[in-house]
This record gives structure tokens, sequence and C-alpha cells, in this order.
């Protein structure tokens, strides 16, 4: 949407126009304030946890179930070096690989995440419909920013 | 060629004093939008919508993301 209204703008005889294509999306993603009627809501964003263990796409499986065991989630999450999610390492299916394979042998591919500006209450009902514990929250560029817990969706929405 | 920019160079031009614009319907800019953007709908961008603003200095515009 934003790249046509910029054509546009350059039409309207705008000089200097510039088009932040990654959005309000990439901005809340960062944290950064909003202002309007829900800028006060919790978001998947502002209850985001940083506590999943993650890991590189060659690291042993083995390892990584140590960390998972000693962590509050059931999974860890496979990244790229600029900690774009490639996988998730799920801590039963850990349990049965050999301690030797790697995270990429093992990991489901591309699990689903939602963006940081999702409302909590949204959210938390998309989880219980289908029976989810935890979401995955991302960047609009796929990069991690952490795991959200549908008790503490439910909790901050009342 | 209207210039791509990341979060770095957004927060350079807001610095610099550069117009930003939502261009989402109106009711999604009133749930939230970045502080000091003004509102002109996709649909409704025309040389009247966009009268009180300045040609000769940056302009930003903006969306939820890449759709």
């Amino acid at each position: 949407m934003s790249p046509r209204a910029a054509c546009r703008l350059e039409t309207l005889g705008f000089t200097e126009v510039y088009d932040y294509v990654p959005g309000k999306a990439d901005w809340r993603a960062h944290g950064l304030p909003v202002e309007g009627e829900h800028a006060d809501l919790p978001t998947a964003g502002s209850l985001a946890r940083d506590d999943v263990v993650t890991c590189g796409l060659n690291d042993r499986v083995g390892g990584v179930r140590e960390h998972v065991e000693r962590s509050p989630h059931g999974f860890a999450l496979v990244t790229s070096n600029d900690a774009v999610i490639l996988g998730r390492l799920r801590a039963s299916a850990m349990q049965t690989a050999p301690a030797d394979a790697t995270a990429e042998e093992v990991m489901e591919s591309g699990p689903s995440t939602v963006r940081a500006d999702t409302s909590a209450g949204e959210l938390a009902q998309r989880l219980a419909q289908r029976d989810l514990k935890t979401a995955i929250v991302s960047t609009p560029e796929g990069r991690l920013i952490g795991v959200v817990r549908r008790r503490d969706l439910e909790a901050a929405r009342g | 060629m209207p210039s791509r920019i990341e979060i770095d160079r957004l927060h350079r031009l807001i610095g610099e004093g550069a117009q930003l614009v939502e261009v989402l319907p109106q009711a999604e800019y009133s749930e939230a939008h970045l502080p000091g953007a003004i509102n002109v709908p996709l649909k409704t961008l025309d040389g009247q919508t966009t009268a009180g603003l300045e040609r000769d200095r940056a302009i930003v515009v903006y969306c939820h993301d890449y759709l």
C-alpha cells in the first residue's frame, strides 16, 4: 500500500518522498511507542519473553536439549545468524533424536509466528481455539522478538 | 523514485522534521499510529487531501507492513 502512496505523492509534486515499507508493525516490533485509542492495550510484543532457547542449524541436539530442560518452554527455536526464525525443536522430538543429530535434521521448518502488534485479547482467543500454549513473536522480516504465553495474554486482557 | 527506508533512516528523518503520513484507513490510524503522524488514507490521496502538506519538505509514508 505505501509504495503506491509514495508514488502518488511524487505525481502530486512532492520532491523528497520516502517509503517506510516495514511500517507500523516494524515500529512496534522495536518496542517503540504509538499514539491512538489502542496505544496502551497489551500486545504480543509487549508481553513477549526473551527466555526461549535458541540455537543454530548446526548445533547438536544433545546440547540444545539440556538447555531446553532448564528453560520454561518445551522447545527451542532455530535461528539464522541475524535472528531470523528457521525452525522449532520440540523437546519431544529431541528426546528421540540422537544426541549428535543437528538442529537442522530434527527441527520443524517454518513455525507460525505472530506480529508484535497483535492484540493480547485477539491472540489469546486464537491460541485457545487451537489449544496452543505459546506463540512466537517476530518482526515483519521474521526476526525473533520472543515468545508469549497464552496464560500471560489471558491475564493481561483481564 | 521514492526511497525505501528502514527504521534507522526513519529516526533520522523524523529528527530532521520530516512529515509523517499513515496511509491506512482512518479506523486503523485511530487505533494506533506513529507519534506525530497524520492520516491520509490511500484511497483519498489527492491534491486536495495533501494541500496542507509541504511539497518541498521530506515526507515519509507508511502502512502496516510489506503488504
